[in-house]
């Protein structure tokens, strides 16, 4: 951990000499999991914000349950809520494989040849004035209450933000690269392989950033549309019996996986593809 | 087509002639130049000045086959072995272009990437080796971001070498850095290109001077002029002769600028 030695020599620095040892040792800890810190406060803040609104305005439990009625429910159906809970994470991630996939093909065949390019990206752009989620019910019709509408849906949203940045990445190499590749002799493929790809895979990774976060939504509506399983299902379900507390357990699960999810997908790009900054000097 | 072979011997030199020569940018009433001749001796650097705009790079992307389709232009290349002048050329220009995500010793075998689909064992053991010649031993796992301005474009010019081709065309490569690399810089690929056919494009007097076999510069009439060189060997050092002509060439230069 570098960020905390250097915290810590700052702080030896500037320190006068009634700082004793263990103030020193709390510095550090404190300046060592600052973003733990960070996120634990924010967190408080908002559970306590959220208790505050329950007590000023006398919530009834029916329409906003204190926290602490949501955290019972929470550890009473755990394991209820994690087996729901990998059905629409299995349906968020199989949704993103599809969807980053079929936009990436997309992306390429309208690079590669300009006529797909001419008929296809406005289609594709009107395709997005279509609200989605009226596609959904169509959607339960065609491919069932399963798995799979609900893997479509996510897919079918993210597969516009994938295919525009995948296509402006590949479109946008530097100039420069692209003359030197030609002076060495490279033919088309091996230039989009080893020279267009790579340097699209930043512009791509926004992409997909952006993916991640739209996924679960398409998972959800689905689910509320039309499912026998899922947080979304769930959180129907609970609503329909009026189990608000449980609902909002259900919600909060989402919440974290979704967060995880992006969190998970933000390092791995981050470790993944370090050239973003090289680039963006360009 | 030429097959491209890393063994390829360095001495295989060949003049280059381009003739008739004309550029004409799109919308534009006059043509940036036409009817121009340069003749580039084998195993010599000819250097190219001029003001920004004069088309002299351009003329150097003509021979790199880097032509932009929104320009009209045209030349005859020939080279004096009869062969085409495809495959047979190694670019450098201003940026180092460096591929971020390869480390040192990818991007000095790109082109065996590039052309032939993989790297073999040798060819990265030659890559080593040049890397030596170039007192750049230690940093063949570094990417380029961890290096500085000097060392990336010293990288640039390991990969030029690994080409190992006959024609280096340069784009000022070395005016993106401080003056102490730059001229480090110069001795150096003086050094390493001194068999090669250059054609070495640069706006600044003192390097052409420094580095040309033969110097020309465009004139007002958009025509090559040759001009005289101090009589010492490159990479010259600069000494009183070559600031006289230093000064003489600036005088001419700031003439033409106005």
């Amino acid at each position: 951990m570098p960020n905390w030695a250097h915290a810590n020599k700052r702080y030896c620095k500037r320190c006068t000499n009634n700082m004793n040892k263990s103030s020193h040792a709390l510095l550090a800890l404190l300046s060592r999991y600052a973003n733990i810190w960070r996120l634990l406060i924010t967190v408080l803040v908002l559970l306590s914000l959220w208790q505050a609104i329950v007590t000023l305005f006398a919530m009834p439990p029916f329409i906003l349950p204190p926290p602490l009625l949501v955290f019972e429910k929470l550890l009473e159906n755990y394991s209820l809520l994690f087996h729901h809970a990998m059905i629409t994470l299995s349906e968020i991630v199989l949704g993103l494989i599809l969807g980053v996939s079929m936009g990436l093909l997309f992306a390429l065949q309208m690079l590669l040849f300009k006529p797909v390019r001419r008929w296809l990206l406005p289609v594709l752009i009107a395709s997005q004035a279509i609200p989605v989620f009226a596609l959904a019910p169509i959607l339960m019709l065609w491919f069932g209450y399963g798995m799979t509408s609900k893997v479509v849906m996510a897919a079918l949203i993210i597969f516009f933000p994938i295919t525009t940045t995948c296509f402006d990445g590949l479109r946008h190499t530097p100039t420069g690269y692209l003359d030197l590749a030609h002076t060495m002799g490279a033919n088309r493929w091996r230039t989009l392989w080893h020279i267009r790809f790579p340097a699209a895979l930043p512009t791509l990774a926004s992409g997909i950033r952006v993916a991640v976060v739209v996924a679960p939504i398409g998972a959800v509506v689905g689910e509320w549309v039309g499912s026998s399983g899922g947080l979304g299902y769930l959180m129907l379900q609970s609503n329909a019996r009026m189990q608000i507390a449980d609902m909002f357990s259900a919600l909060i699960v989402l919440a974290v996986f979704s967060i995880g999810l992006y969190y998970l997908t933000d390092s791995l790009l981050k470790r993944f593809i370090p050239w973003h900054r090289e680039l963006a000097s360009r | 087509m030429a097959q491209y072979n890393i063994s390829l011997p360095s001495n295989i030199m060949t003049d280059i002639q381009i003739s008739h020569a004309s550029l004409h940018y799109e919308n534009a009433a006059q043509p940036i130049f036409s009817d121009l001749d340069l003749h580039l001796p084998a195993g010599q650097w000819t250097c190219l000045l001029g003001a920004s705009g004069c088309g002299k790079t351009s003329l150097l992307r003509l021979l790199a086959g880097l032509i932009e389709p929104q320009h009209q232009m045209s030349a005859q290349i020939c080279c004096s072995d009869g062969l085409s002048i495809d495959n047979r050329i190694a670019y450098m220009a201003q940026q180092d272009l460096l591929l971020p995500w390869l480390n040192v010793l990818d991007n000095i075998c790109l082109k065996a990437k590039l052309y032939s689909g993989q790297v073999t064992a040798s060819q990265y053991q030659k890559a080593r080796t040049l890397l030596a010649q170039l007192n750049l031993s230690g940093i063949e796992k570094s990417l380029p971001e961890q290096l500085s301005g000097g060392m990336r474009q010293r990288v640039a010019l390991a990969r030029t070498l690994m080409q190992d081709t006959p024609i280096v065309l340069m784009d000022e490569p070395f005016s993106a850095l401080d003056a102490v690399n730059r001229y480090k810089l110069q001795a150096l690929a003086a050094d390493v290109l001194q068999d090669r056919t250059v054609l070495f494009i640069t706006h600044d007097p003192q390097e052409a001077l420094r580095l040309a076999d033969q110097l020309y510069i465009f004139d007002a009439n958009q025509q090559l002029e040759a001009l005289p060189l101090p009589s010492s060997v490159p990479p010259r050092a600069i000494n009183a002769e070559l600031g006289a002509c230093q000064q003489a060439l600036l005088q001419k230069m700031h003439k033409q600028y106005e």
